[in-house]
């Protein structure tokens, strides 16, 4: 595995999650019944900084969620490096809320789709809408998402990486050769 | 299961050529060959090939002894013959080193009558190893009424005891050991105090801790030893302890002989191998009656064998099926075989160990077993019968029960790399040997 | 991280990492059983079969349970209801049982190393669910949880088990497990019920109550049968209870903070008195719920799941 490009550095991390976070307002006008729900491991520090960006924004309070969907996954078995188990928080009640699901990067949509089954065990939300930072292409699933950072297509051996500071000490999206 | 065949030939000319013979009731430790006519042994010294007609066995490197019994064994016939039977047992006695075996008298029926004596002899006839039947002590092993002992020596018993059973009652054993000196045999006790064996299934340590067994405390062996060495020198007659696993029954055992008390004692190569840390595998093949002891007790038991206090010793060969052993440890049967382990397992551990001579291996194979039934001694020398035993010391192998004469597996040492081996055995002029 | 045992048959020999890697999942696992809905898909399409051969309530529909909450198909093969009152042997009832193709066998047998020798017999991960007094993994690791949540921490405690030491099926589970993550174990019991140089395996053997309450953090007080009294291992049930009886009066000289557990199911009034078992120091409910989490843990990490919280993609 060799780095092939940085496709975007720091600023423009900030940049395009500001946009992000923008469009997501742009569309509920306003944060009434909206919570934010992050993926596990890169998500869930996606969606503490939209609440983030929210906050100075509209100056409201946004609920944070983090879900971890290592239970829910069809492969933990095949690609057990990814099966760990670590905490879902979701300390609000998701009924008739309008749920923002935040995640890196979309690939084949097994992740969306097992993440889907978790938050229906916690509730019945009015909506559930997907917010990816990248999409990458290659889905094998039907999903699709409501706001997209960027889109990058890739080949086949090829991966993109979202860093962010929380977990990897910087922000940054790379492309990867395999 | 696909079994090679095991054959003696019958020659009545044959000459063991180059062989070391060893002898330790005469000293004799030579270079020699050996050639032996119609079963007797005709000649010592340097014999031509060329002019023998006959079978030449080349027994260079190799260690020509007197014929080795194990004075116990189980053979299962009658009564449990998918086990083993007379023919099989005697062809792993063979196949292991032992013109001779003494079967224990626990089948079924239980050998407690002269007919059933005679039922094994006319079993082992024509066989290379002799058969010398053990009957019981009392009637059915039941520990209550003297079997007809006198009339089963007649029929050719050479010594009693209710192996597999104790026999509990300690005025049933006096008066079973004073009749025994009456008629000169062997009385042998397996001693075992069943009220403090209970449940148990092995010994009674750490080990027992570690694995949540019920234990058998050595003190089961032990008190019932203290007895009989009791028992022996109130009455002044012999007595023989069977399977001496624990290092307190060979300190009471060390003591009587010390004071003259008639008492001999035998014990197995397992105990001499292997301790109780074998059962935390759970492998049923680690489960037998007495059952595996700690290291001091092994040590104390290689100890007693090389000094003398243990006379002699014995496979206690307990053939088990499959279906009695395959199973979780307390429904396996209590047993494991060893004919056709012992020479090997004595000549690496012990012999070549540094622990026990090689004479001194011999007497306690061919010396001692015949002496405490009171049989004829058999030596290597001119004008006697040959009865051999041909070891090969350097023989590196692995034991593998699957290619055993016996018919059943259950040996403890499976897997066991060994260095000595049997060679072949001459008997009543036939002569058997290992491949 | 995962673990590195492919069977769970006993905590002899499992590393301090191994128990943490279990510990530290039955934590995420409780989070789980906390929910609306406490159900995950983790292992839909696989088959545990619960195998008892001796009637174990309380374990049997703790493990079922736990393998429901991971949507686990279940069989239970008890022997009240199966062939093996008709004489059939271990090996033929495993070998009908894995030729229906299943991927566990949680086994509860009153013969130490039964696991063992299923193990052996089987491709399927086996979990043994007490095998005679040998070990009892789940329990022992339930325990440890249970005192873990309570203590913050295993290392430097003093855990003390109180009772029949040597026909427990969870004391020799507690004492490796305990010294494996560094924790102090004593065991205290009529010397009749102790095994034979138990001291060997690294702990205190009290022989009197009031010694091992001067020093334990944690009491694990362990049930008494009655039928004990047939084999002279003690006279009656009141004198058991004089002299190692948990009672109030004794747990006021102990450590105030200390942690009273027992694994049920409590003969009140012989080894533990009520007002301990339903008092603030006792922990006992805990136990079983813990026990689910820890069954879970257990079934998902042998099922190749693994637990860490180094960072890792879920892409």
């Amino acid at each position: 595995m060799k780095t092939k490009a940085e496709i975007m550095d720091a600023q423009a991390v900030n940049r395009t999650l500001l946009r992000l976070t923008h469009e997501v307002l742009e569309k509920h006008h306003g944060t009434e019944d909206l919570v934010i729900i992050g993926i596990r491991n890169r998500g869930d520090s996606l969606a503490r900084r939209m609440i983030k960006f929210i906050k100075e924004i509209e100056g409201t309070d946004v609920p944070l969620g983090v879900l971890d969907i290592t239970l829910y996954r069809d492969d933990f078995q095949r690609f057990s490096e990814t099966a760990v188990v670590q905490e879902t928080i979701i300390p609000f009640d998701i009924s008739n809320k309008k749920v923002i699901l935040v995640d890196d990067v979309l690939y084949t949509g097994r992740t969306i789709r097992a993440a889907l089954d978790a938050l229906i065990d916690f509730g019945r939300p009015a909506i559930i809408q997907l917010a990816v930072f990248v999409d990458r292409g290659h889905r094998e699933l039907p999903i699709k998402a409501d706001y997209v950072g960027k889109n990058i297509p890739t080949a086949d051996n090829e991966q993109v990486k979202v860093h962010v500071k929380e977990v990897d000490n910087e922000d940054c999206v790379l492309l990867i050769e395999q | 299961m696909n079994k090679k065949t095991f054959k003696a030939e019958i020659s009545n000319c044959i000459l063991l050529k180059g062989g070391r013979l060893v002898d330790p009731q005469t000293g004799l430790n030579e270079k020699a060959d050996l050639l032996i006519e119609n079963g007797t042994i005709v000649k010592i010294g340097k014999v031509d090939e060329k002019g023998v007609e006959g079978r030449v066995v080349d027994c260079k490197g190799k260690i020509i002894a007197p014929g080795f019994i194990d004075m116990h064994v189980h053979l299962r016939e009658p009564g449990e013959e998918h086990k083993e039977t007379i023919e099989s047992g005697c062809n792993a006695a063979m196949n292991g080193g032992f013109t001779g075996v003494a079967p224990m008298p626990n089948t079924s029926p239980v050998i407690d009558h002269y007919n059933h004596v005679t039922f094994i002899n006319k079993r082992s006839e024509g066989l290379l190893v002799d058969v010398y039947p053990i009957g019981a002590i009392t009637k059915g092993q039941k520990g209550e009424e003297l079997a007809e002992m006198g009339e089963m020596k007649e029929a050719g018993a050479v010594g009693f005891s209710d192996d597999g059973h104790p026999v509990a009652s300690g005025q049933v054993m006096r008066h079973a050991i004073e009749y025994g000196n009456m008629l000169d045999v062997a009385i042998i006790n397996h001693c075992e105090d069943m009220s403090i064996t209970g449940e148990g299934v092995m010994n009674e340590s750490f080990s027992s801790t570690e694995t949540g067994f019920r234990g058998i405390s050595s003190v089961s062996e032990s008190a019932m030893v203290a007895r009989d060495i009791l028992l022996a020198e109130f009455s002044r007659c012999p007595v023989h302890i069977a399977h001496v696993s624990t290092k307190e029954a060979v300190r009471l055992i060390r003591d009587a002989k010390s004071r003259d008390v008639k008492v001999t004692a035998e014990t197995c190569p397992h105990y001499l191998t292997m301790t109780d840390k074998a059962v935390k595998t759970f492998n049923t093949n680690t489960k037998m009656k007495p059952p595996l002891r700690t290291e001091e007790d092994r040590l104390a038991l290689v100890e007693a064998v090389a000094d003398g206090t243990i006379d002699a010793i014995v496979t206690d060969h307990a053939p088990h099926h499959a279906d009695d052993k395959d199973n979780d440890y307390h429904s396996a049967a209590f047993g494991v075989i060893g004919l056709e382990t012992a020479v090997g397992v004595i000549l690496d551990r012990l012999v070549h160990g540094g622990h026990l001579k090689l004479e001194a291996m011999i007497q306690c194979f061919a010396v001692a077993p015949r002496k405490i039934f009171r049989l004829p001694e058999v030596k290597i020398t001119e004008g006697e019968t040959a009865n051999i035993t041909i070891l090969d010391m350097d023989k590196k192998w692995t034991v593998k029960g699957a290619d055993f004469a016996s018919l059943s597996f259950n040996t403890p040492f499976e897997g066991w790399e060994l260095k000595g081996a049997p060679a072949g055995v001459v008997n009543k002029g036939m002569l058997y040997l290992n491949d | 991280m995962q673990l590195s045992i492919r069977h769970l048959l006993g905590l002899d020999g499992v590393s301090e990492k191994d128990i943490t890697i279990i510990l530290d999942t039955a934590d995420a696992m409780k989070k789980v059983l906390q929910r609306p809905i406490p159900k995950v898909p983790t292992m839909k399409g696989k088959t545990v079969v619960n195998l008892f051969y001796e009637n174990s309530t309380r374990t049997r529909i703790s493990f079922e349970l736990a393998e429901k909450r991971l949507s686990a198909d279940t069989v239970n093969f008890s022997t009240s209801t199966s062939s093996v009152k008709k004489g059939e042997t271990l090996k033929d009832t495993i070998k009908n049982i894995e030729a229906m193709r299943i991927d566990f066998v949680v086994m509860r047998h009153g013969v130490p190393g039964s696991s063992h020798y299923l193990a052996n017999c089987v491709d399927a991960s086996v979990i043994n669910a007490g095998d005679g007094p040998h070990e009892h993994p789940t329990q022992a690791l339930l325990d440890m949880m249970t005192i873990r949540e309570k203590r913050g921490s295993l290392k430097g405690l003093n855990v003390c088990l109180v009772g029949d030491i040597t026909h427990s099926r969870v004391s020799r589970s507690n004492v490796y497990g305990l010294l494996a993550c560094g924790a102090k174990v004593g065991v205290c019991g009529p010397a009749t019920l102790i095994p034979y140089d138990m001291q060997d395996m690294g702990i205190t053997v009290y022989p009197h109550i009031e010694d091992a309450l001067a020093e334990a953090d944690v009491l694990n007080v362990l049930r008494i049968q009655l039928e004990r009294q047939k084999g002279a291992l003690f006279p009656t049930l009141r004198e058991y209870r004089n002299l190692f009886g948990i009672t109030e009066a004794r747990l006021a000289k102990a450590h105030s903070d200390i942690t009273v557990l027992h694994p049920g199911p409590m003969n009140r009034g012989v080894e533990i008195d009520s007002e301990v078992a339903d008092g603030p120091q006792a922990v006992i409910l805990d136990q079983v719920t813990n026990g689910v989490a820890v069954r879970m843990a257990i079934l998902f990490l042998l099922a190749g799941g693994r637990s860490s919280f180094e960072g890792v993609d879920h892409e």
